[in-house]
Protein backbone atom coordinates (compact mmCIF):
# COMPACT_ATOMS: atom_id res chain seq x y z
CA UNK A 1 0.00 0.00 0.00
CA UNK A 2 1.11 3.61 -1.03
CA UNK A 3 -0.62 6.10 1.25
CA UNK A 4 0.32 10.15 1.12
CA UNK A 5 -1.54 12.22 3.92
CA UNK A 6 -1.57 15.84 3.61
CA UNK A 7 1.73 16.44 2.18
CA UNK A 8 2.91 19.91 1.43
CA UNK A 9 6.71 21.09 -0.50
CA UNK A 10 7.89 23.73 -1.53
CA UNK A 11 10.75 23.76 -4.50
CA UNK A 12 11.47 27.57 -5.70
CA UNK A 13 8.35 29.13 -6.36
CA UNK A 14 6.67 25.32 -6.88
CA UNK A 15 4.37 24.59 -4.20
CA UNK A 16 2.17 21.53 -3.41
CA UNK A 17 -0.20 21.41 -0.35
CA UNK A 18 -2.20 18.97 1.28
CA UNK A 19 -1.64 16.21 -1.02
CA UNK A 20 -3.41 13.21 -0.05
CA UNK A 21 -4.05 9.42 -1.74
CA UNK A 22 -3.85 5.95 -1.23
CA UNK A 23 -2.96 2.91 -3.45
CA UNK A 24 -4.25 0.32 -2.39
CA UNK A 25 -1.91 -3.29 -2.07
CA UNK A 26 -1.31 -4.86 -5.30
CA UNK A 27 -2.98 -2.26 -7.16
CA UNK A 28 -1.15 -0.36 -10.21
CA UNK A 29 -1.66 3.27 -10.01
CA UNK A 30 -1.16 5.90 -13.06
CA UNK A 31 -1.00 9.45 -11.48
CA UNK A 32 -1.11 11.61 -14.82
CA UNK A 33 -0.69 15.54 -14.65
CA UNK A 34 0.48 18.04 -17.11
CA UNK A 35 5.00 19.17 -17.75
CA UNK A 36 5.13 21.16 -14.60
CA UNK A 37 2.35 19.87 -12.08
CA UNK A 38 4.72 18.41 -9.95
CA UNK A 39 4.09 14.87 -10.49
CA UNK A 40 7.90 13.69 -10.50
CA UNK A 41 8.45 15.74 -7.56
CA UNK A 42 5.46 13.85 -5.59
CA UNK A 43 7.26 10.63 -6.96
CA UNK A 44 10.08 11.83 -5.63
CA UNK A 45 9.37 13.21 -2.29
CA UNK A 46 7.81 9.06 -1.55
CA UNK A 47 11.21 7.81 -2.59
CA UNK A 48 12.44 10.29 -0.05
CA UNK A 49 14.69 11.91 -2.35
CA UNK A 50 12.75 15.69 -1.63
CA UNK A 51 12.25 17.36 1.46
CA UNK A 52 8.54 17.53 2.49
CA UNK A 53 7.36 20.38 4.88
CA UNK A 54 4.42 18.45 6.12
CA UNK A 55 2.22 15.39 5.87
CA UNK A 56 3.53 11.88 5.58
CA UNK A 57 4.47 8.70 3.90
CA UNK A 58 3.35 5.33 4.23
CA UNK A 59 4.45 2.68 2.48
CA UNK A 60 3.48 -1.16 3.24
CA UNK A 61 1.42 -0.20 6.42
CA UNK A 62 4.90 1.55 7.50
CA UNK A 63 5.23 4.99 8.25
CA UNK A 64 8.61 6.00 6.39
CA UNK A 65 7.95 10.02 6.47
CA UNK A 66 11.68 10.53 8.05
CA UNK A 67 13.27 7.20 6.82
CA UNK A 68 16.32 7.91 4.30
CA UNK A 69 15.05 6.66 0.70
CA UNK A 70 17.28 3.76 1.42
CA UNK A 71 15.37 2.50 4.36
CA UNK A 72 12.27 2.55 2.86
CA UNK A 73 12.24 -0.36 0.88
CA UNK A 74 11.40 1.04 -2.51
CA UNK A 75 12.04 0.38 -5.97
CA UNK A 76 12.79 3.25 -8.28
CA UNK A 77 12.61 3.68 -11.86
CA UNK A 78 13.48 6.74 -13.18
CA UNK A 79 12.73 8.31 -17.01
CA UNK A 80 15.91 7.78 -18.44
CA UNK A 81 16.86 4.83 -16.86
CA UNK A 82 19.93 6.33 -14.53
CA UNK A 83 21.77 3.01 -15.28
CA UNK A 84 24.86 2.66 -13.66
CA UNK A 85 27.22 3.44 -16.64
CA UNK A 86 30.62 1.95 -15.11
CA UNK A 87 28.56 -1.59 -14.38
CA UNK A 88 27.83 -4.55 -16.41
CA UNK A 89 24.28 -5.36 -16.40
CA UNK A 90 24.59 -7.78 -14.16
CA UNK A 91 25.92 -5.85 -11.85
CA UNK A 92 23.22 -3.14 -12.50
CA UNK A 93 20.87 -6.11 -11.51
CA UNK A 94 22.48 -6.91 -8.47
CA UNK A 95 23.42 -3.65 -7.09
CA UNK A 96 20.72 -3.56 -4.61
CA UNK A 97 21.39 -6.59 -3.52
CA UNK A 98 25.54 -6.23 -2.99
CA UNK A 99 24.74 -3.46 -0.88
CA UNK A 100 22.46 -5.81 1.37
CA UNK A 101 25.28 -8.16 1.15
CA UNK A 102 23.74 -10.94 0.24
CA UNK A 103 26.14 -14.35 -0.48
CA UNK A 104 27.52 -14.19 -4.30
CA UNK A 105 25.47 -17.43 -4.97
CA UNK A 106 22.05 -15.78 -4.09
CA UNK A 107 22.81 -12.66 -5.59
CA UNK A 108 23.75 -14.55 -9.02
CA UNK A 109 20.46 -17.12 -8.64
CA UNK A 110 18.37 -13.61 -8.09
CA UNK A 111 19.96 -11.78 -11.60
CA UNK A 112 19.35 -14.71 -13.46
CA UNK A 113 15.39 -15.11 -12.22
CA UNK A 114 15.70 -11.30 -12.69
CA UNK A 115 16.94 -11.56 -16.35
CA UNK A 116 14.30 -14.37 -17.61
CA UNK A 117 11.40 -12.53 -15.93
CA UNK A 118 12.56 -9.41 -18.13
CA UNK A 119 13.63 -11.48 -21.10
CA UNK A 120 17.40 -9.82 -20.82
CA UNK A 121 19.55 -13.09 -19.93
CA UNK A 122 21.55 -12.44 -23.16
CA UNK A 123 22.70 -9.17 -21.64
CA UNK A 124 24.08 -10.10 -18.19
CA UNK A 125 27.55 -9.24 -19.69
CA UNK A 126 27.08 -6.20 -21.74
CA UNK A 127 28.15 -3.01 -21.02
CA UNK A 128 25.15 -0.57 -20.14
CA UNK A 129 26.58 1.68 -22.74
CA UNK A 130 25.44 0.06 -26.22
CA UNK A 131 21.75 -0.76 -24.49
CA UNK A 132 18.72 0.58 -26.56
CA UNK A 133 16.18 2.42 -25.11
CA UNK A 134 14.17 -0.88 -23.68
CA UNK A 135 16.67 -2.67 -23.16
CA UNK A 136 17.87 0.00 -20.79
CA UNK A 137 14.59 0.31 -18.93
CA UNK A 138 14.02 -3.36 -18.54
CA UNK A 139 17.70 -3.47 -16.78
CA UNK A 140 16.61 -0.26 -14.56
CA UNK A 141 13.03 -2.22 -14.00
CA UNK A 142 15.15 -5.27 -12.96
CA UNK A 143 17.43 -3.55 -10.71
CA UNK A 144 14.58 -1.57 -9.22
CA UNK A 145 13.15 -5.11 -8.42
CA UNK A 146 15.88 -7.00 -7.09
CA UNK A 147 15.51 -6.99 -3.76
CA UNK A 148 11.71 -8.02 -3.75
CA UNK A 149 10.42 -4.21 -2.71
CA UNK A 150 6.75 -4.12 -2.02
CA UNK A 151 6.70 -0.58 -3.70
CA UNK A 152 7.32 0.16 -7.67
CA UNK A 153 7.89 3.71 -8.05
CA UNK A 154 7.94 4.77 -11.84
CA UNK A 155 8.95 7.90 -13.39
CA UNK A 156 7.38 8.35 -17.00
CA UNK A 157 9.70 5.01 -17.78
CA UNK A 158 7.78 4.67 -21.74
CA UNK A 159 8.22 8.33 -22.66
CA UNK A 160 11.30 7.78 -24.09
CA UNK A 161 10.31 4.67 -26.47
CA UNK A 162 9.13 4.08 -29.67
CA UNK A 163 5.32 2.22 -30.39
CA UNK A 164 6.86 -1.02 -30.62
CA UNK A 165 9.34 -0.86 -27.61
CA UNK A 166 6.69 0.49 -25.49
CA UNK A 167 3.69 -2.01 -26.18
CA UNK A 168 5.95 -4.34 -25.58
CA UNK A 169 7.11 -2.85 -22.06
CA UNK A 170 3.10 -2.80 -21.37
CA UNK A 171 3.06 -6.42 -21.75
CA UNK A 172 6.29 -7.14 -19.46
CA UNK A 173 4.69 -4.69 -16.54
CA UNK A 174 1.29 -6.13 -16.54
CA UNK A 175 3.33 -9.90 -16.31
CA UNK A 176 5.71 -8.44 -13.58
CA UNK A 177 2.84 -7.01 -11.70
CA UNK A 178 0.85 -10.46 -11.55
CA UNK A 179 4.08 -12.29 -10.95
CA UNK A 180 5.49 -10.10 -8.06
CA UNK A 181 2.25 -8.38 -6.59
CA UNK A 182 4.08 -5.30 -6.38
CA UNK A 183 2.09 -2.24 -5.63
CA UNK A 184 2.94 0.95 -8.26
CA UNK A 185 2.99 4.06 -8.41
CA UNK A 186 3.54 5.16 -12.41
CA UNK A 187 4.03 9.23 -13.26
CA UNK A 188 2.77 9.95 -16.38
CA UNK A 189 1.33 12.65 -18.79
CA UNK A 190 0.48 9.58 -21.38
CA UNK A 191 -3.13 8.57 -21.25
CA UNK A 192 -2.40 5.45 -23.09
CA UNK A 193 -0.02 4.41 -20.32
CA UNK A 194 -2.97 4.76 -18.29
CA UNK A 195 -5.51 2.96 -20.36
CA UNK A 196 -3.14 0.08 -20.51
CA UNK A 197 -2.02 -0.55 -17.11
CA UNK A 198 -3.96 1.21 -14.07
CA UNK A 199 -6.46 0.16 -11.77
CA UNK A 200 -6.28 3.50 -10.22
CA UNK A 201 -5.79 7.13 -12.09
CA UNK A 202 -5.18 9.90 -9.81
CA UNK A 203 -4.41 13.47 -11.74
CA UNK A 204 -2.56 16.27 -10.47
CA UNK A 205 -3.79 19.51 -11.47
CA UNK A 206 -3.00 23.02 -9.41
CA UNK A 207 -1.61 21.48 -6.52
CA UNK A 208 -4.56 18.86 -6.36
CA UNK A 209 -5.35 14.92 -6.77
CA UNK A 210 -8.45 13.99 -8.32
CA UNK A 211 -9.48 10.63 -8.57
CA UNK B 1 -11.95 32.01 -30.76
CA UNK B 2 -11.82 30.92 -34.43
CA UNK B 3 -8.64 32.62 -36.45
CA UNK B 4 -9.14 35.33 -38.61
CA UNK B 5 -9.94 34.94 -42.31
CA UNK B 6 -8.05 36.46 -44.53
CA UNK B 7 -9.38 37.97 -47.50
CA UNK B 8 -8.30 36.29 -51.58
CA UNK B 9 -6.78 32.85 -51.35
CA UNK B 10 -2.97 32.92 -50.75
CA UNK B 11 -1.62 31.02 -53.36
CA UNK B 12 0.09 27.99 -52.28
CA UNK B 13 1.57 26.72 -55.92
CA UNK B 14 4.16 29.37 -56.99
CA UNK B 15 7.63 27.50 -56.98
CA UNK B 16 10.60 29.38 -55.89
CA UNK B 17 13.64 28.68 -57.64
CA UNK B 18 15.48 25.89 -56.10
CA UNK B 19 17.82 27.13 -53.09
CA UNK B 20 21.55 25.38 -53.23
CA UNK B 21 23.79 26.51 -49.72
CA UNK B 22 27.07 28.01 -50.85
CA UNK B 23 30.29 25.70 -50.51
CA UNK B 24 31.64 24.41 -47.31
CA UNK B 25 34.93 24.94 -47.95
CA UNK B 26 35.75 28.57 -47.35
CA UNK B 27 34.30 28.09 -43.54
CA UNK B 28 36.49 24.88 -43.54
CA UNK B 29 39.75 26.42 -44.58
CA UNK B 30 38.96 29.24 -42.36
CA UNK B 31 39.16 27.01 -39.64
CA UNK B 32 42.10 25.02 -40.84
CA UNK B 33 44.12 28.66 -41.28
CA UNK B 34 43.43 30.22 -37.72
CA UNK B 35 43.98 26.78 -36.11
CA UNK B 36 47.27 25.69 -37.89
CA UNK B 37 48.62 29.05 -36.62
CA UNK B 38 49.02 27.59 -33.01
CA UNK B 39 49.60 23.90 -34.17
CA UNK B 40 53.03 25.02 -36.19
CA UNK B 41 54.06 27.63 -33.79
CA UNK B 42 53.71 24.50 -31.62
CA UNK B 43 55.85 22.22 -33.54
CA UNK B 44 58.12 25.00 -34.18
CA UNK B 45 58.92 25.33 -30.49
CA UNK B 46 59.93 21.41 -29.97
CA UNK B 47 61.65 21.09 -33.24
CA UNK B 48 63.75 24.19 -32.69
CA UNK B 49 64.68 22.61 -29.47
CA UNK B 50 65.32 19.49 -30.78
CA UNK B 51 67.81 21.09 -33.45
CA UNK B 52 69.70 23.43 -31.30
CA UNK B 53 70.94 20.32 -29.43
CA UNK B 54 72.68 17.12 -30.08
CA UNK B 55 72.11 13.25 -28.34
CA UNK B 56 75.86 13.80 -27.25
CA UNK B 57 74.95 17.59 -24.97
CA UNK B 58 71.94 15.55 -23.88
CA UNK B 59 73.87 12.53 -22.89
CA UNK B 60 76.27 14.84 -20.91
CA UNK B 61 73.51 16.38 -19.35
CA UNK B 62 71.92 13.23 -18.15
CA UNK B 63 75.24 12.65 -16.93
CA UNK B 64 75.60 15.26 -14.34
CA UNK B 65 74.24 14.31 -11.03
CA UNK B 66 73.18 17.39 -10.03
CA UNK B 67 70.63 17.19 -13.13
CA UNK B 68 69.81 13.32 -12.72
CA UNK B 69 68.58 14.49 -9.09
CA UNK B 70 66.71 17.34 -10.44
CA UNK B 71 65.19 14.74 -13.03
CA UNK B 72 64.24 12.36 -9.94
CA UNK B 73 63.10 15.02 -7.87
CA UNK B 74 60.76 16.51 -10.32
CA UNK B 75 59.16 12.70 -11.17
CA UNK B 76 58.10 12.37 -7.77
CA UNK B 77 57.75 15.61 -6.58
CA UNK B 78 55.15 15.76 -9.38
CA UNK B 79 53.55 13.11 -8.99
CA UNK B 80 52.88 13.17 -5.02
CA UNK B 81 52.05 16.68 -5.67
CA UNK B 82 49.37 15.48 -8.26
CA UNK B 83 48.44 12.69 -5.83
CA UNK B 84 47.22 15.34 -3.18
CA UNK B 85 45.94 17.99 -5.04
CA UNK B 86 43.30 15.17 -5.95
CA UNK B 87 42.97 14.15 -2.40
CA UNK B 88 41.39 17.88 -1.87
CA UNK B 89 39.72 18.28 -5.15
CA UNK B 90 37.74 15.20 -5.09
CA UNK B 91 35.90 16.37 -2.00
CA UNK B 92 35.80 20.06 -2.73
CA UNK B 93 34.67 19.05 -6.29
CA UNK B 94 31.65 16.80 -5.10
CA UNK B 95 30.34 19.22 -1.85
CA UNK B 96 30.67 22.35 -4.62
CA UNK B 97 28.89 20.50 -7.10
CA UNK B 98 25.90 18.72 -5.00
CA UNK B 99 25.24 21.21 -2.21
CA UNK B 100 24.33 25.06 -2.04
CA UNK B 101 25.35 26.89 0.80
CA UNK B 102 26.05 30.16 2.25
CA UNK B 103 29.49 31.64 1.08
CA UNK B 104 29.51 29.28 -1.32
CA UNK B 105 30.39 32.14 -4.24
CA UNK B 106 33.29 33.13 -1.84
CA UNK B 107 34.33 30.02 -1.04
CA UNK B 108 34.11 29.76 -5.26
CA UNK B 109 36.51 32.62 -5.55
CA UNK B 110 38.85 31.43 -3.08
CA UNK B 111 39.48 28.19 -5.01
CA UNK B 112 40.43 30.44 -8.13
CA UNK B 113 42.74 32.29 -6.40
CA UNK B 114 46.04 30.34 -7.74
CA UNK B 115 44.78 30.38 -11.05
CA UNK B 116 44.50 34.02 -11.16
CA UNK B 117 47.70 35.16 -8.58
CA UNK B 118 50.78 35.36 -10.35
CA UNK B 119 53.00 31.80 -9.19
CA UNK B 120 55.78 34.14 -7.64
CA UNK B 121 53.08 35.90 -5.42
CA UNK B 122 51.61 32.26 -4.32
CA UNK B 123 55.42 31.48 -3.71
CA UNK B 124 55.90 34.98 -1.65
CA UNK B 125 52.37 34.19 0.47
CA UNK B 126 53.77 31.06 1.15
CA UNK B 127 56.72 32.08 2.85
CA UNK B 128 55.43 34.88 4.64
CA UNK B 129 53.03 31.74 6.23
CA UNK B 130 55.45 29.53 7.41
CA UNK B 131 57.38 32.62 8.85
CA UNK B 132 54.24 33.25 10.72
CA UNK B 133 53.75 32.12 14.55
CA UNK B 134 51.41 29.18 13.11
CA UNK B 135 53.74 28.42 10.08
CA UNK B 136 56.45 27.87 12.89
CA UNK B 137 54.41 25.72 15.20
CA UNK B 138 53.48 23.65 11.80
CA UNK B 139 57.39 23.33 10.38
CA UNK B 140 58.10 22.63 14.44
CA UNK B 141 55.34 19.79 14.83
CA UNK B 142 56.71 18.59 11.41
CA UNK B 143 60.41 18.60 12.47
CA UNK B 144 59.36 16.67 15.71
CA UNK B 145 57.24 14.03 13.45
CA UNK B 146 60.44 13.72 10.63
CA UNK B 147 62.38 12.74 14.13
CA UNK B 148 60.11 10.61 15.35
CA UNK B 149 59.96 8.73 12.13
CA UNK B 150 63.83 8.64 11.69
CA UNK B 151 64.12 11.03 8.80
CA UNK B 152 67.36 12.57 8.28
CA UNK B 153 67.30 13.36 4.78
CA UNK B 154 64.38 16.29 5.35
CA UNK B 155 65.23 18.87 7.81
CA UNK B 156 61.83 21.50 7.45
CA UNK B 157 59.73 22.54 5.49
CA UNK B 158 60.93 26.08 3.88
CA UNK B 159 63.92 25.60 1.36
CA UNK B 160 63.58 22.04 1.13
CA UNK B 161 61.69 18.96 -0.23
CA UNK B 162 58.40 19.55 1.63
CA UNK B 163 58.63 23.04 -0.16
CA UNK B 164 58.70 22.09 -3.67
CA UNK B 165 55.95 19.77 -3.11
CA UNK B 166 53.91 22.50 -0.92
CA UNK B 167 54.12 25.07 -3.76
CA UNK B 168 53.65 22.81 -6.56
CA UNK B 169 50.36 21.27 -4.60
CA UNK B 170 48.81 25.15 -3.65
CA UNK B 171 48.89 26.00 -7.55
CA UNK B 172 48.15 22.68 -9.42
CA UNK B 173 45.18 21.86 -6.53
CA UNK B 174 43.33 24.73 -8.23
CA UNK B 175 43.64 23.17 -11.27
CA UNK B 176 42.60 19.78 -10.02
CA UNK B 177 39.76 21.16 -8.20
CA UNK B 178 38.23 22.95 -11.57
CA UNK B 179 38.81 19.76 -12.99
CA UNK B 180 36.57 17.53 -10.66
CA UNK B 181 34.03 20.19 -10.30
CA UNK B 182 32.95 20.24 -13.53
CA UNK B 183 33.35 16.47 -13.73
CA UNK B 184 30.78 15.83 -10.99
CA UNK B 185 29.03 18.88 -12.62
CA UNK B 186 28.16 16.38 -15.69
CA UNK B 187 27.79 13.46 -13.77
CA UNK B 188 23.89 13.30 -13.48
CA UNK B 189 22.48 13.45 -9.36
CA UNK B 190 19.67 10.99 -10.34
CA UNK B 191 22.29 7.91 -10.58
CA UNK B 192 23.35 8.68 -7.05
CA UNK B 193 19.59 8.97 -5.88
CA UNK B 194 18.51 5.78 -7.23
CA UNK B 195 21.49 3.75 -5.65
CA UNK B 196 20.02 5.32 -2.24
CA UNK B 197 16.63 4.33 -3.10
CA UNK B 198 18.47 0.43 -3.58
CA UNK B 199 19.92 1.03 -0.22
CA UNK B 200 22.56 3.28 -0.36
CA UNK B 201 23.57 6.21 1.91
CA UNK B 202 25.52 8.59 0.76
CA UNK B 203 29.26 7.65 1.09
CA UNK B 204 28.19 3.97 -0.33
CA UNK B 205 26.24 6.01 -3.73
CA UNK B 206 29.45 7.77 -3.94
CA UNK B 207 32.55 5.15 -3.92
CA UNK B 208 30.22 2.69 -5.44
CA UNK B 209 28.15 4.99 -8.26
CA UNK B 210 29.76 8.25 -8.63
CA UNK B 211 33.28 7.81 -7.78
CA UNK B 212 33.85 5.02 -10.52
CA UNK B 213 31.73 7.16 -13.29
CA UNK B 214 33.89 10.16 -12.71
CA UNK B 215 37.29 8.04 -13.79
CA UNK B 216 37.56 10.16 -16.43
CA UNK B 217 37.82 13.10 -14.70
CA UNK B 218 39.82 12.23 -12.13
CA UNK B 219 42.83 11.10 -14.64
CA UNK B 220 42.37 14.59 -16.36
CA UNK B 221 42.72 16.02 -13.15
CA UNK B 222 45.56 14.34 -11.96
CA UNK B 223 47.10 14.80 -15.41
CA UNK B 224 46.60 18.46 -15.47
CA UNK B 225 47.77 18.73 -11.87
CA UNK B 226 51.05 16.68 -12.41
CA UNK B 227 51.78 18.59 -15.22
CA UNK B 228 51.27 21.71 -13.64
CA UNK B 229 53.95 21.04 -11.68
CA UNK B 230 56.42 19.81 -13.47
CA UNK B 231 56.04 23.61 -14.50
CA UNK B 232 55.82 25.39 -11.62
CA UNK B 233 58.92 27.36 -11.22
CA UNK B 234 58.36 30.87 -9.32
CA UNK B 235 57.19 29.69 -6.28
CA UNK B 236 59.29 26.99 -5.87
CA UNK B 237 62.66 29.51 -6.09
CA UNK B 238 61.25 31.71 -3.36
CA UNK B 239 59.80 29.33 -1.02
CA UNK B 240 62.10 26.12 -1.79
CA UNK B 241 65.32 27.75 -3.19
CA UNK B 242 67.03 26.60 -5.74
CA UNK B 243 70.13 24.32 -4.07
CA UNK B 244 71.72 21.73 -6.15
CA UNK B 245 70.68 18.35 -4.72
CA UNK B 246 68.28 19.80 -2.46
CA UNK B 247 65.44 21.70 -4.06
CA UNK B 248 66.27 21.70 -7.74
CA UNK B 249 63.68 20.77 -10.00
CA UNK B 250 63.76 20.55 -13.98
CA UNK B 251 62.41 24.12 -13.96
CA UNK B 252 65.08 25.34 -11.44
CA UNK B 253 67.70 23.49 -13.72
CA UNK B 254 66.80 25.29 -16.87
CA UNK B 255 67.11 28.77 -15.02
CA UNK B 256 70.36 27.96 -12.83
CA UNK B 257 72.06 26.93 -16.15
CA UNK B 258 70.59 29.97 -18.32
CA UNK B 259 72.21 32.36 -15.88
CA UNK B 260 75.46 30.38 -15.53
CA UNK B 261 74.86 30.89 -19.30
CA UNK B 262 75.14 27.59 -20.06
CA UNK B 263 72.57 27.42 -23.00
CA UNK B 264 73.01 24.04 -24.26
CA UNK B 265 72.30 22.11 -20.80
CA UNK B 266 69.62 24.82 -20.42
CA UNK B 267 67.64 23.43 -23.57
CA UNK B 268 68.67 19.77 -23.12
CA UNK B 269 66.84 20.10 -19.97
CA UNK B 270 64.09 21.92 -21.64
CA UNK B 271 63.94 19.03 -24.06
CA UNK B 272 64.04 16.18 -21.40
CA UNK B 273 60.65 18.27 -19.73
CA UNK B 274 59.04 17.91 -22.92
CA UNK B 275 59.84 14.03 -23.05
CA UNK B 276 59.09 13.35 -19.64
CA UNK B 277 55.35 15.37 -19.77
CA UNK B 278 54.39 13.72 -23.11
CA UNK B 279 55.39 10.15 -21.97
CA UNK B 280 53.11 11.20 -18.87
CA UNK B 281 50.59 12.16 -20.72
CA UNK B 282 50.52 9.83 -23.59
CA UNK B 283 50.59 6.85 -20.74
CA UNK B 284 47.57 8.57 -18.77
CA UNK B 285 45.75 9.00 -21.72
CA UNK B 286 46.59 5.29 -22.84
CA UNK B 287 45.44 3.94 -19.19
CA UNK B 288 41.93 5.92 -19.43
CA UNK B 289 41.52 4.51 -22.84
CA UNK B 290 37.33 3.18 -23.30
CA UNK B 291 39.23 0.10 -24.20
CA UNK B 292 41.04 -0.37 -21.18
CA UNK B 293 38.91 0.76 -19.15
CA UNK B 294 36.30 -1.64 -20.50
CA UNK B 295 38.84 -4.71 -20.36
CA UNK B 296 39.47 -3.79 -16.90
CA UNK B 297 35.78 -4.12 -15.47
CA UNK B 298 34.22 -6.88 -17.42
CA UNK B 299 34.93 -10.27 -16.03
Amino acid sequence: MITVEQLSLRQGAFRLDDVSFTVPAGRYAVLMGRTGTGKTTVLEAIAGLRRIRSGRVLLADRDVTREKPGARNIGYVPQDGALFTSMTVRDNLGFALAIRRWPREKIDARVRELADLLGIPHLLDRHTAGLSGGEAQRVALGRALAAHPPVLLLDEPLSALDEDTRNEMYALLQSVRARTGVTALHVTHSATDADRLADVVFRLRDGRISA
Amino acid sequence: MPPPVSSGTPNLAVTEPAHRPRSDVPFYAGLLALGAVYVVLLAGLLIADAAYTTPAQLWTALQSPEIRYAVWLSLWSCTLSALLSLLVAVPIGYLMSRHRFRGQALVDGLLDIPIVLPPLVVGLSLLILFHSVWGRWLEDAFKVMLAWFGVRRIRGITYDIPAVILAQFAVAAAFAVRTMRVTFDQISPRREQVAMTLGCNRSQAFWRVVLPEARRGLLTAFTLAWARSLGEFGPILIFAGATRLRTEVLSTTVFLELSVGNLEAAVAVSLLMIVAALAVLLLVRQLGSERNFTRAIEP
